[in-house]
């Protein structure tokens, strides 16, 4: 079942000053879509509105509606857990729980209330694979998920994820702590990863908007200035904004 | 220029160097001083056995009574300050993440805490145990202790809560964890080897202190059955013997306290070994 994320008249201010402003957006489903600008526009902070992450920000105010599957995920008495388990997120730089790999995995199973240990075995080399880990790590499941390189961790982060099997994964600059090889491998897990997931991408790097991107949102100052598909967005900008950082960005 | 940049970094070099290895020479001290008035007073006696009639005058006997007396109250109020202080800690850094002016208060408070001499406690639990209705007791004296150690106990967890990187807690919520299932699967596990230090540091505060036991554990001979009767206690116990006018005795109050600082060594090797464990 695939999950669809409509967001209208989204704000959210950390105590006077606006960070978003008049967010109005429909993600498409089974496609990336990449939320592009420069750092400090609002895009993270978009992202976190979609988990409910920024919850433990203090002091943001966030008004209007995130639908998911056309719920309110702001309404009164909306189980916050439970919105979260619809996505999967890649943050920044991965943070393995203070645990084995393969327990890293199972945690997530577990959340999901699954108890069956043959079952969680099976699932835990299953989500392995799905990220191309399983034949690196095979022999040292039991091994703490820190001794694992940074591209490794990144790629068991997007395994655990998974294993909670959300609809979306919500990803905000995953490559930005990676070597060239393993953000190369994530580009091309999102890129297998789209025909099951609805895939939103943070990054502020163009080249990757380019690779990557079926949809793109081009984000200044907390509002969405242009948005649309790359092949226009990219040849042909309409805001000075956008213009500017084209130029900028190559 | 550059000798005299040379000339600098090795200056504070010595004088760095000088500070940390007097502190290393004084301690050395402290301890060797102790071993040599107490080691030969430190016979299987002192340790197995209970003081018999006219020890603190040079007669029979050990301080078998003040081992488990000392080893029961700083125990007891270890595990009760555990009980209380642990939710404390995770409550200040898991609930009150985004209220950071409450959270201030209450590490102020705690730190105050922490500042008051264990005389004050020991006066605090006085009145306290009197107020019960309850007599100088093993109880009263592990309540008072465990007041006295709980602000200890709660700020170094805190302090290891607070240096665990927020995007770990995240990555627990943002995987769909409540914050129960963040606290002790994610946090927990992570704090470990600080929160034995934790549990460590405070065990040696307890079992050390002598001024809040004075009058609400009382002092007696034998070993205590029941949490309502009275306990004797290492520190109380090198007190009392410290005073006497008998040469013998005083060497005895050295093997005491030989006996206190290898029980506080042996914990803290145990507690190392666990903590080893979760890294």
């Amino acid at each position: 079942m695939q999950s669809t994320i409509a967001i209208s008249n989204l704000q959210v201010q950390a105590g006077s000053q606006p960070i978003l402003t008049d967010i109005n957006l429909e993600i498409p489903v089974n496609r990336i879509t990449v939320l592009l600008g420069p750092s400090g526009c609002g895009k993270t902070t978009l992202l976190r509105c979609m988990n409910r992450l920024n919850d433990l920000d203090k002091g943001l105010k966030v008004s209007g509606r995130i639908l998911i599957d056309g719920e309110d995920i702001y309404a009164d008495g909306v189980y916050v857990p439970g919105v979260r388990q619809k996505m999967g997120l890649l943050s920044q730089r991965p943070w393995p729980l203070p645990m084995s790999i393969a327990h890293n995995i199972a945690y997530g199973l577990k959340l999901k209330g699954e108890r069956d240990k043959r079952q969680i075995t099976h699932k835990v080399e299953e989500h392995l694979r799905q990220v191309g880990l399983w034949d690196e790590v095979r022999h040292r499941l039991g091994a703490p998920a820190t001794s694992l390189s940074i591209g490794q961790q990144q790629r068991l982060c997007l395994a655990r994820g998974l294993a909670v099997q959300p609809s979306i994964i919500l990803a905000d600059e995953p490559t930005s702590a990676l070597d060239p090889t393993s953000s190369k491998i994530i580009e091309n897990l999102f890129r297998q990863l789209k025909q099951q997931y609805t895939i939103i991408l943070v990054t502020h790097i163009l080249r990757q908007a380019k690779r990557l991107a079926d949809h793109v949102v081009f984000m200044s100052d907390g509002r969405i200035i242009e948005q649309g598909p790359p092949d226009q967005l990219f040849t042909n900008p309409q805001s000075p904004q956008l213009r500017d950082y084209l130029v900028d960005g190559n | 220029m550059k000798k005299r940049k040379l000339l600098e970094e090795r200056f504070f070099r010595y004088l760095t160097g000088a500070a940390a290895w007097s502190l290393m020479a004084i301690l050395l001290l402290i301890i060797g001083v102790i071993f040599y008035r107490g080691f030969n007073a430190l016979t299987p006696d002192m340790i197995l056995r209970l003081p018999k009639g006219g020890f603190y005058y040079g007669g029979e006997g050990g301080v078998l009574n003040a081992i488990v007396g000392s080893l029961y109250i700083a125990g007891g109020a270890t595990l009760l300050a555990i009980l209380a202080g642990f939710p404390a800690a995770l409550f200040i850094n898991v609930h009150l993440i985004r209220f950071t002016r409450t959270r201030n208060f209450i590490r102020y408070l705690l730190d105050a805490l922490w500042g008051i001499p264990s005389i004050v406690y020991g006066a605090f639990g006085f009145t306290l145990m009197l107020l019960m209705g309850m007599q100088a007791s093993l109880l009263a004296g592990i309540i008072t202790v465990a007041l006295l150690i709980i602000p200890i106990m709660v700020r170094t967890f805190d302090e290891v809560l607070s240096t665990i990187p927020r995007g770990l807690p995240e990555a627990a919520f943002a995987l769909g964890s409540t914050n129960t299932q963040t606290a002790f699967r994610v946090i927990f596990r992570q704090g470990m080897p600080g929160f034995i230090t934790a549990v460590l540091l405070s065990f040696g505060r307890g079992i050390g202190d002598a001024a809040s036991v004075l009058f609400t554990a009382g002092y007696t001979d034998r070993i205590p059955v029941n949490l309502d009767e009275p306990a004797a206690t290492l520190p109380l116990a090198i007190f009392f013997q410290l005073g006497s006018p008998i040469p013998e005795v005083r060497d005895r109050a050295f093997a005491s306290a030989i006996i206190l600082t290898v029980i506080i060594l042996i914990i803290s090797i145990i507690s190392r070994a666990i903590g080893h464990k979760f890294k």
